[in-house]
């Protein structure tokens, strides 16, 4: 006993946790409070010296029209992806927990709902160009011989069309996961709560809305935060998906915040000082966006 | 309503759900098939219609496509180097980290605990440009080293398997190892990590299928095509050369799924497991 009161272990807490700090510290602090630096450079193309310029760059993206474009379009596509994707993955919930129900087969379901989302992005946007492809890709071969097109249908021309099935490609990648956390949360949940209130005669609607509903709000909560900020970096399937790669044809439609990032620092004239700048307004989106979401969610 | 007319009432939903539920599996399937039954079939019969049964075209699109400098083998085995030191990596040093962050008091162990779950929220992207400067500086574009060594700080992976500490780790172990006379970090090796191993097979398939989707950071680091990974010479089935190339196209893909895809049929239960466990999104 005297042995151990004597023998300080904290110091190996900081042993074990070395390793993590001075890693992250290297590889990722450094590196973006390198950014943040950057930001207010004018460090272009491979020059290795660069002099301070105050705001200026956030001036010029807030006057580009094709950064206001991308963050619009980000905002959107991931809008249109998001708001169906928890409404879908809900009822799915909603489904498979109902007690009365006891649908069958719910292992495989969730293995094969959440089987595009374990795929690797840039393959998936390079399939789905593919089959959309025209005039002989997959669907319109389809489309025309049933008889609802009569001509193929040039999908990446279409900036509705090709916004569309990114939104439904995104959707499709993540409603399984969104699912299946939401189950684990509603099968979380006492479930002496909902004997008590089968006992009263409740309906399912009225015990999904007055019970489940507020109980899963936690982890609704999550799922939005982690949705919003794996949807405001979009990169892979907008990049790849038409014909000239980055390009966010037809008409910048596509072309995301992340996107834009990417073609600022890596094509061209290289201005890693703009980069370096959208960079810092997509953190402060991210970080206004989850606070306005944690609001909401407290308030109610 | 009565009670027979409930019963239809449950019985109609319940088709419902049925159906619904199964349009979305062939959702699921039906794209990858028909990659698949494509990568066998000749680029002229893609062309005139679709199929969902394999044809004899395997070797000639293996052809067409290797033949126009596609390396699947190269591609896999760059992926693999990657994938499987990243894993090791940050298995190995997310545990330790956890581990250390649970057993030890410590000054300052509160605020390390808050930062690396603030980590979490950075978007890569406020990294990328810093991280591509500062190994443009060091000369390691074209080397793994960037794509390998920041595992070893992966904070997602610490949060998890510190929450898997707390709930399962028998800490008088610890003292027993100690009276037995082990070192720390002997007691860390042949007493935790066997602890752990549920844990670390769940973080272990995540973060492999992480960093083997990984095409960002890989993309603006390596310029060398020797050195490229599977979902960056992706980007190569786009090109002019392969313009009519239909069958290759779809077998280039296949190719790039396909490892995707066993992992994941036989090891899907600890994947959803995983997935319930939350904190972990694709």
């Amino acid at each position: 006993m005297k042995k151990k009161a004597t023998f300080n272990y904290s110091r190996y807490g900081y042993y074990f946790v070395a390793p993590f700090i001075i890693i992250f510290v290297i590889f990722q602090l450094y590196p973006i409070v390198y950014t943040l630096n950057l930001s207010i450079t004018d460090l272009t193309g491979w020059a290795t010296e660069y002099k301070y310029v105050g705001l200026q760059n956030f001036i010029r993206l807030f006057q580009s029209k094709l950064f206001i474009q991308s963050l619009k379009n980000t905002v959107i596509i991931w809008g249109v992806n998001f708001i169906p994707q928890l409404g879908i993955a809900l009822l799915l919930a909603a489904w498979f927990t109902d007690i009365r129900m006891k649908v069958k087969g719910q292992g495989i379901f969730k293995v094969l709902f959440y089987l595009p989302g374990i795929i690797t992005a840039a393959s998936i946007a390079v399939l789905f160009s593919s089959l959309f492809r025209f005039p002989d890709g997959v669907i319109n071969n389809i489309l025309v011989s049933a008889g609802i097109l009569e001509t193929p249908f040039e999908f990446f021309r279409s900036k509705t069309a090709t916004r569309l099935l990114v939104s439904f490609i995104q959707f499709w990648m993540f409603y399984g996961s969104t699912m299946i956390m939401l189950i684990a949360a509603i099968l979380g949940i006492n479930p002496a709560l909902y004997e008590a209130a089968m006992i009263d005669g409740a309906s399912n609607k009225k015990i999904f809305f007055s019970i489940t509903l507020p109980l899963i709000k936690p982890i609704m909560l999550y799922i939005l935060v982690t949705s919003l900020i794996g949807g405001m970096q979009m990169f892979d399937i907008p990049f790849l998906i038409t014909n000239r790669s980055g390009s966010g044809s037809p008409d910048n439609a596509i072309t995301t915040v992340a996107i834009f990032i990417y073609n600022q620092a890596f094509t061209g004239g290289r201005n890693f000082n703009i980069a370096s700048a959208a960079s810092v307004i997509l953190l402060g989106i991210i970080i206004i966006g989850s606070r306005i979401l944690f609001r909401i969610f407290k308030e109610e | 309503m009565n009670d027979t007319d409930k019963k239809i009432f449950l019985n109609i939903k319940k088709i419902i759900v049925y159906v619904v539920s199964i349009s979305l599996s062939i959702l699921s399937i039906l794209p990858f098939w028909i990659m698949l039954m494509n990568a066998t079939r000749s680029t002229t019969a893609i062309q005139q219609s679709i199929s969902l049964l394999p044809s004899t075209f395997l070797r000639s699109n293996w052809e067409a496509l290797t033949g126009k400098g596609f390396n699947a083998i190269r591609g896999f085995m760059n992926s693999s180097i990657i994938a499987f030191g990243a894993t090791f990596l940050s298995i190995y040093f997310s545990t330790l980290t956890a581990y250390g962050l649970t057993t030890y008091e410590f000054k300052g162990k509160k605020i390390i605990f808050g930062f690396i779950i603030g980590i979490i929220m950075i978007p890569t992207q406020l990294n990328l440009i810093g991280f591509y400067q500062f190994m443009l500086k060091l000369g390691l574009t074209n080397s793994y080293i960037p794509l390998i060594i920041p595992a070893i700080a992966s904070p997602s992976t610490v949060f998890f398997m510190r929450q898997y500490l707390v709930a399962n780790m028998p800490f008088e172990i610890i003292e027993s190892g100690r009276i037995d006379g082990a070192g720390e970090f002997r007691i860390f090796n042949t007493m935790t990590l066997p602890i752990m191993k549920p844990a670390i097979a769940t973080m272990s398939i995540f973060s492999i299928v992480g960093s083997w989707n990984n095409f960002l950071t890989p993309l603006t680091l390596l310029t060398n095509e020797k050195k490229y990974t599977l979902p960056l010479m992706i980007q190569m089935l786009k090109g002019d050369i392969y313009k009519t190339e239909y069958g290759g196209i779809y077998l280039g893909i296949s190719l790039t799924i396909l490892p995707l895809l066993l992992i994941y049929f036989s090891l899907s239960k600890y994947i959803i497991r995983g997935v319930a466990m939350g904190g972990v999104k694709g």
